[in-house]
């Protein structure tokens, strides 16, 4: 029987390369019987979506530019960079 | 080939710029990254015609946003590593010594309301920015670049017990923060 610690561990696992057969079946078990581990799963889930949603929203937002300085000396630096070859 | 870099600057600097800043959450980092992917673009002019000169140039980039993550987590001071290494110390905070939950973990959802929502997702980044830096650098790869893991260990040159300890350290700490700091409105 999996303790709590070994199945949040599972989890995180889960998330990242899939469960040996064997796991996966202890998973379960503990999952129909414990509530705060439903829980924990369901709060990752929560986690990716949001993570997700961040990088898209940048992503998306057109009000999010390469500052002009930077891109003056990103201009600089390569032209140094062309004429040093 | 200057002009044609400009005009590539022009074109698809904010794009990458905001690609850089979505990984690597650093405007200066971010302004690096797209520094770094112009400079390669120019010196091995590998464009082929047959993808779009911003697919090329993301390409570059996604290798770039790797090697500054490499060399963030390389950079870490020798007792972070050591720290990681005798890990099982520092995971049981969660944990009492029978293996469960000292605080059960509590339910919260990502609301639905846009001006919720976007409160939420700003706890959820500031709750990000705390992760100590070699958690944040390999956690953004897995969880917000969505590298996968193997790449991950090859990249980043760490064995899988490795990774998976950081990313749950990062995720269990990330929880938590959320449980702590996301009030429903």
């Amino acid at each position: 029987m999996l303790t709590c610690q070994q199945a949040s561990q599972l989890i995180s696992q889960s998330l990242d390369h899939p469960l040996s057969w064997y796991e996966l079946m202890q998973l379960r078990l503990h999952l129909m019987m414990c509530g705060a581990c439903n829980r924990f799963r369901k709060q990752l889930n929560v986690l990716l979506v949001g993570l997700r949603k961040i990088r898209t929203n940048i992503e998306n937002d057109s009000a999010i530019q390469l500052p002009l300085d930077a891109k003056t000396r990103i201009v600089e630096k390569l032209k140094s960079n062309q004429h040093s070859q | 080939m200057s002009n044609n870099v400009n005009d590539w600057l022009n074109d698809h600097g904010d794009y990458l710029y905001r690609f850089a800043l979505a990984r690597l959450k650093d405007t200066h980092q971010a302004e690096d990254a797209v520094q770094e992917t112009m400079l390669a673009a120019i010196k091995n002019n590998s464009f082929e015609g047959d993808s779009s000169i911003r697919t090329w140039l993301t390409g570059i980039l996604k290798h770039k946003i790797i090697d500054m993550q490499r060399k963030l987590i390389r950079e870490q001071p020798v007792s972070d590593i050591i720290d990681l290494d005798a890990s099982n110390e520092s995971m049981d905070d969660f944990f009492d010594k029978t293996g469960h939950w000292l605080d059960k973990p509590q339910s919260f959802d990502m609301p639905d309301h846009a001006l919720e929502q976007s409160q939420f997702l700003s706890v959820l980044d500031a709750c990000m920015q705390k992760l100590p830096k070699k958690l944040k650098a390999i956690f953004m790869l897995r969880d917000v670049h969505e590298m996968e893991n193997e790449n991950i260990c090859k990249e980043l040159d760490i064995t899988p017990t490795n990774a998976w300890v950081m990313l749950y350290r990062a995720r269990m700490g990330l929880r938590k923060c959320l449980e702590l700091h996301w009030v429903k409105g």
